[in-house]
């Protein structure tokens, strides 16, 4: 038996990542479907509050992020997206992070032509500033100031959705997309603390523990964190085939994978602990 | 040529490449590393001349209709004192723009920052206990004991002895407890990435093969 303990606190690491690369491709490939159960979550509090606004609210979703947390966040901003058009919103986009410009470009025109949304109609894509918390700041006294013009240049008194928008108090609710720094804590600060704007979020499962504390303080509508939040929210629109969701069942399988390790060390651990051999 | 595919394959071969660390370090490791850092390097570059410099200072100093907006001279001063470092001789002059830089983002974010992290946070844990359902009252008790315990754990004018160490103790547990969820959410975020990378070579890379050899479709 120790020699079984040995072998398992001696395990070569690559064994086990070869075991969490088929934990993922295995039930990519075979099209395992694990349900996903939306309980009285965060999540769930930011799709209640989207679906209280009056219809033809204005929203800004910010599109914090950029290639690199594609996997986690795209899907949010599909769902939000398809979200705000469905129930009839106008969607201001922009971003903090350069990249975030274009993929915020990718998520509301996939879903505007199919949902019947006019651009400057029904969204417009403000583009990337810089500045991060500054910018925001600058957006509650003059959002006119920080974006002259939309991302194709097109000057902000020829977009028709925003006229008689002048600064954050005009805009029923902030959803930041956010990877990090500049972010949802920015705009916690500056959009919801400073201004009063009610301000959502999603972000990557990293960065979601930090964030939780915003949520029982109120200073948060609701917040998607990682690719589960992503998921909550696709199942909650509807979205039962969106990439979050199908993303779920490779990560649960993960999960348990590395449960299984976790407790199979402790024990291992504790075993050799008995024995007077751990180190 | 196809263009969307060459990308497909310079992205499979890149993350291949990059995979193999797991086996160990490697050429081509080595090499896709350091294609990830260059280019990097050259985009951001360019990417912060077009999308931040032009449009944010240039355009505004020399704007459409003419003239010359001299108050935007002062910014330029200052990003060429930043790049004043790099000459030993006259490196002090950065430290204005630093000054500037560290001053502004201070003084916008000492009364928001305060307000919104300190304030807020210890407001949020001033509440009546007794309110609610049995599950509500169990919950904000955790919520008092959490806190005041993690408190003590970081309270190091006392020896943690007697009481304050029992206290302590149960700090570091309920600190443990909230690594803990940290670290699930951090698997789940590193587990979310591996899946988009699998999903990409599964879905987009594997199926262009068989084409490029001329086989199928």
């Amino acid at each position: 038996m120790a020699g079984i303990y040995d072998k398992l606190s001696n395990l070569d690491r690559r064994i086990i990542f070869i075991l969490i690369a088929l934990a993922v491709i295995i039930p990519i490939t075979t099209d395992l479907v694990i349900p996903n159960i939306v309980g009285q979550e965060p999540s769930r509090d930011l799709f209640e509050f989207v679906d209280s606004l009056p219809e033809g609210s204005i929203v800004i979703v910010s599109f914090d992020y950029d290639p690199s947390t594609m996997p986690e966040l795209q899907p949010m901003a599909e769902a939000i997206v398809r979200h705000l058009f469905r129930d009839g919103h106008r969607i201001i986009g922009m971003a903090l992070w350069p990249q975030g410009a274009s993929l915020g470009q990718d998520a509301m025109s996939a879903f505007a032509d199919s949902l019947g949304r006019a651009q400057y109609v029904d969204w417009v894509n403000m583009g990337y500033k810089t500045g991060g918390a500054v910018t925001i700041a600058r957006l509650g006294t003059s959002m006119r100031a920080v974006f002259p013009t939309d991302r194709d240049n097109v000057p902000w008194d020829d977009i028709p959705m925003l006229r008689g928008v002048n600064n954050l108090e005009d805009i029923d609710l902030v959803i930041s997309l956010s990877a990090g720094d500049p972010g949802i804590i920015h705009w916690v600060m500056m959009a919801k603390d400073r201004y009063g704007t009610p301000v959502g979020g999603g972000c990557t499962a990293v960065s979601a523990p930090q964030l939780y504390t915003y949520l029982q303080t109120d200073q948060m509508v609701g917040l998607l964190g990682g690719l589960k939040g992503a998921a909550d929210y696709e199942t909650l629109v509807g979205l039962l085939e969106g990439e979050a969701t199908k993303g779920m069942s490779p990560q649960s399988v993960a999960h348990i994978v590395i449960m299984l390790f976790i407790v199979i060390g402790n024990v291992t651990y504790f075993m050799q602990k008995k024995k007077g051999g751990a180190r | 040529m196809n263009w969307d595919m060459v990308g497909i394959w310079l992205g499979a071969l890149t993350t291949l490449f990059l995979y193999s660390f797991l086996y160990r370090d490697n050429p081509f490791y080595k090499f896709a590393e350091h294609l990830f850092v260059g280019m990097s390097a050259g985009y951001w570059l360019i990417y912060s001349v077009f999308n931040v410099l032009i449009p944010n200072w240039w355009d505004r100093m020399l704007p459409e209709g003419g003239g010359f907006q001299w108050v935007w001279l002062i910014p330029g001063v200052f990003a060429v004192f930043m790049l004043a470092r790099m000459v030993p001789k006259i490196a002090g002059l950065s430290r204005f723009a630093l000054a500037m830089i560290v001053g502004t983002g201070a003084g916008l974010n000492m009364v928001t920052f305060f307000q919104s992290n300190a304030l807020a946070q210890v407001k949020g844990t001033i509440f009546s206990v007794a309110t609610g359902g049995v599950w509500s009252v169990f919950s904000s008790l955790v919520l008092v004991v959490g806190v005041v315990s993690g408190l003590v754990y970081f309270f190091f004018s006392k020896a943690h002895t007697g009481m304050t160490g029992r206290t302590a103790s149960v700090g570091i547990t309920i600190l443990m407890v909230a690594f803990g969820a940290s670290f699930g959410y951090t698997i789940m975020a590193r587990i979310s990435l591996l899946v988009g990378r699998v999903t990409f070579l599964l879905e987009d890379w594997l199926p262009t093969i068989p084409r490029l050899f001329g086989i199928g479709g």
